[in-house]
């Protein structure tokens, strides 16, 4: 186990270098000049040149990104005499159009999404694997049938419908969730603001999702009822609905499991249409924004920080599954 | 000797979108306490679907069953045909247990195999979880595996087939069922472990007095353990008697094919494999005649077609020897013996 551990952790981290060079490759070669983006309106070349300096961009690219690479660990500084400023390790870089340390802006933006994936992963799972049991258990019955309909809305219909319906109607005709202008309130200071805020992302995203683990769950429940441990079960007597939600479910949980890891970990790399529609201030908002804004840093960061989250997530559903599956020895 | 299962005219078959399966139609035999009853068949033949329709495993709905299978259940005699869900239910692993083909696959593999024992005891004693691992551990030694103890606490794959098949036998006898059904027990196993299975089998069919119903399509198995066997062609039985009277007697032509198409290690190594030629009928569309009569070398010694256009009953000069053909008992009996010499 340790030895699995050590010896992916350590792949992991190549990996994380692997991408972060290519992405910061593909930000270098660009044919912008971040020393002129990072200077307003009243520009001058003077200013283009002292940013220049100020920023590291006059360096060769393998200086840069070496610099880049340290300031994660070490904390970095820019300038001198009095504009200097620092960001601290772990330092992700400098915005120039926010003029912020990336790993501010990466703080408050990580909870936000943390919170809408969490939420609507919770909601999805209990929706989608209810749902897909309930259709294999009454195949071609009109729960199944029910099931099915919802499984074709919601792999059909995107999110930004879903989204915008849910938002007019549930929000704005009905009124039975407030329009919120106030922004991200933590579950901790108010969790009824905190659910408020979140509901209907929560339902946004859950709804596509939910429908799809609807259709896995049922293809897995019928598949493994067909069995041959299944008919030994029978054999022995237990019960139907033991044999449903003991014997089955045992089964169908490990790769549900994997499923949801996976999904999880693409939704913090960013739900960036859910979190456009609702205004969410989270890390898909952030990446959109940067993009538009050419803030390179922020994107160079929320593109590492996405891809860390994957190989993170990659890691623990393979020691769950481990966990799960005695037949998987790591 | 005590009658425990008592199949009388079975029939059971599948609506599929193609028309109506006919998987077994009219199958009759009785399996006493001590007895070994073999039904043999080559796969398609209605011989797992019997079995499976005395546990009561087909789906509701799916299968079509009409006829009577009563089963000992103590006093009385349950019929599984008419029987509720739950009473079937509650006899499954109690009064009939099963041991299927491929113990490498009938295990579940996330549990531990004490577990799985423990489970077979608890459903049928409720709130007995003691009792049931011990009884887990009591069994797994019955069974002869090493080390029951340490053996329970792991998962299947840390078992060899031989040992799986073992553990499966101990699983069904886990509640001490009056009826087995053994349905190709041996079939996924090494030749060596086969006849260990078999032995095995014997043994603990002493131990508790059981009937024995082998469900396999294997010659060699039949002829080390039964006592009487079925002999079944396109769901149903074309051949009934002791296992003797089948096996130097036989009076079915497919019985005789069947013989006949054993392998056998000869002198004379050229010799060709003796198959039936042919394919068996589709059981949803079978032929008005005989279902063999296509494949039957015998059909010319018959009166006129009758094989192509009349069914056979099962009938015999002797009760305990029954075929179903149209040709004269006496003409099979001779030209049987002459072809049985001739291969033996």
């Amino acid at each position: 186990m340790l030895n699995f551990i050590s010896r992916r952790v350590f792949f992991a981290i190549i990996t994380l270098l692997v991408v972060s060079a290519v992405v910061f490759a593909i930000f270098s070669f660009l044919p912008f000049d971040p020393a002129a983006l990072s200077c307003g309106q009243k520009c001058t070349d003077q200013v283009i040149a002292g940013n220049r300096i100020k920023l590291g961009f006059d360096k060769p690219v393998y200086i840069q990104y070496l610099l880049f690479l340290s300031g994660i660990f070490f904390g970095r500084s820019y300038g001198s005499g009095s504009a200097a400023f620092s960001c601290p390790a772990p330092s992700f870089g400098y915005s120039y159009n926010e003029n912020a340390c990336v790993t501010g802006l990466l703080r408050e933006a990580l909870p936000v999404t943390l919170s809408l994936a969490i939420g609507a992963l919770i909601i999805w799972l209990i929706v989608g694997v209810s749902l897909g049991i309930v259709a294999a258990r009454f195949k071609n019955k009109w729960p199944d049938r029910v099931s099915s309909i919802f499984v074709l809305l919601g792999t059909s219909l995107p999110t930004f419908v879903t989204g915008l319906a849910l938002l007019i109607w549930v929000t704005i005709k009905w009124k039975l969730v407030p329009l919120s202008l106030t922004g991200y309130t933590p579950l901790w200071e108010n969790p009824y603001k905190f659910f408020q805020f979140f509901i209907l992302p929560w339902i946004t995203l859950a709804i596509a999702f939910a429908a799809l683990y609807t259709r896995f769950t049922r293809a897995a429940v019928l598949e493994t009822l067909g069995e041959d441990y299944i008919r030994t079960a029978r054999a022995k007597g237990v019960k139907e609905r033991t044999v449903l939600f003991k014997h089955t479910m045992r089964a169908v949980f490990a790769p549900i499991i994997t499923l949801a890891g996976l999904d999880f970990a693409g939704l913090i790399g960013g739900a960036i249409i859910t979190e456009t529609i609702f205004n969410l201030p989270g890390l898909g908002r952030l990446t959109l924004r940067s993009t538009f804004e050419f803030d390179l840093p922020v994107v160079l960061a929320t593109t590492i920080l996405a891809a860390a989250v994957v190989i993170i997530m990659n890691l623990v559903v393979d020691m769950l599954y481990a966990v799960l599956d005695p037949r998987v020895r790591i | 000797m005590a009658e425990l299962l008592k199949i009388d005219n079975l029939q059971v078959a599948f609506p599929t979108d193609d028309g109506l399966v006919r998987a077994v139609d009219g199958v009759s035999l009785t399996l006493g306490e001590g007895e070994t009853v073999a039904i043999v068949g080559e796969s398609g033949s209605g011989k797992t679907v019997t079995g499976l329709s005395v546990m009561g495993l087909h789906k509701k709905g799916a299968a079509q069953l009409t006829g009577s299978i009563l089963l000992k259940d103590g006093d009385r005699n349950v019929d599984i045909v008419t029987a509720n869900d739950e009473e079937i239910r509650l006899l499954r692993g109690r009064a009939v247990a099963m041991i299927f083909q491929d113990p490498m696959s009938s295990l579940h593999p996330y549990y531990r195999i004490g577990n799985q024992l423990a489970e077979g005891y608890l459903v049928h004693n409720p709130g007995k979880k003691k009792e049931a691992l011990k009884r887990a551990l009591e069994m797994l030694d019955l069974v002869g595996i090493a080390e029951p103890a340490q053996r329970a606490d792991e998962y299947p794959h840390q078992f060899s087939g031989g040992m799986r098949q073992r553990v499966m036998i101990a699983m069904a006898l886990m509640n001490s069922p009056r009826v087995l059904i053994a349905d190709e027990p041996t079939t996924a196993l090494d030749v060596t472990v086969q006849a260990q299975i078999l032995i095995l089998l014997a043994s603990l069919q002493k131990e508790f007095n059981m009937g024995i119903l082998l469900i396999t399509h294997d010659l060699g198995v039949v002829a080390q353990v039964a006592d009487k066997v079925s002999v079944m062609y396109a769901g149903r039985i074309v051949e009934q008697g002791s296992a003797d009277d089948v096996f130097y007697k036989p009076k079915a032509p497919y019985t005789l094919g069947l013989l006949k198409s054993v392998p056998r290690i000869s002198t004379h190594g050229s010799d060709r494999l003796k198959a039936i030629p042919g394919q068996p009928p589709s059981l949803i569309n079978l032929p008005t005649g005989c279902a063999f009569a296509p494949r039957c070398e015998f059909a010319s010694h018959a009166a006129g077609d009758i094989c192509a256009t009349d069914r056979p009953e099962l009938l015999g000069s002797l009760p305990s020897h029954l075929s179903r053909c149209h040709v004269a008992e006496a003409t099979r009996d001779s030209i049987f013996i002459k072809e049985l010499k001739e291969v033996r």
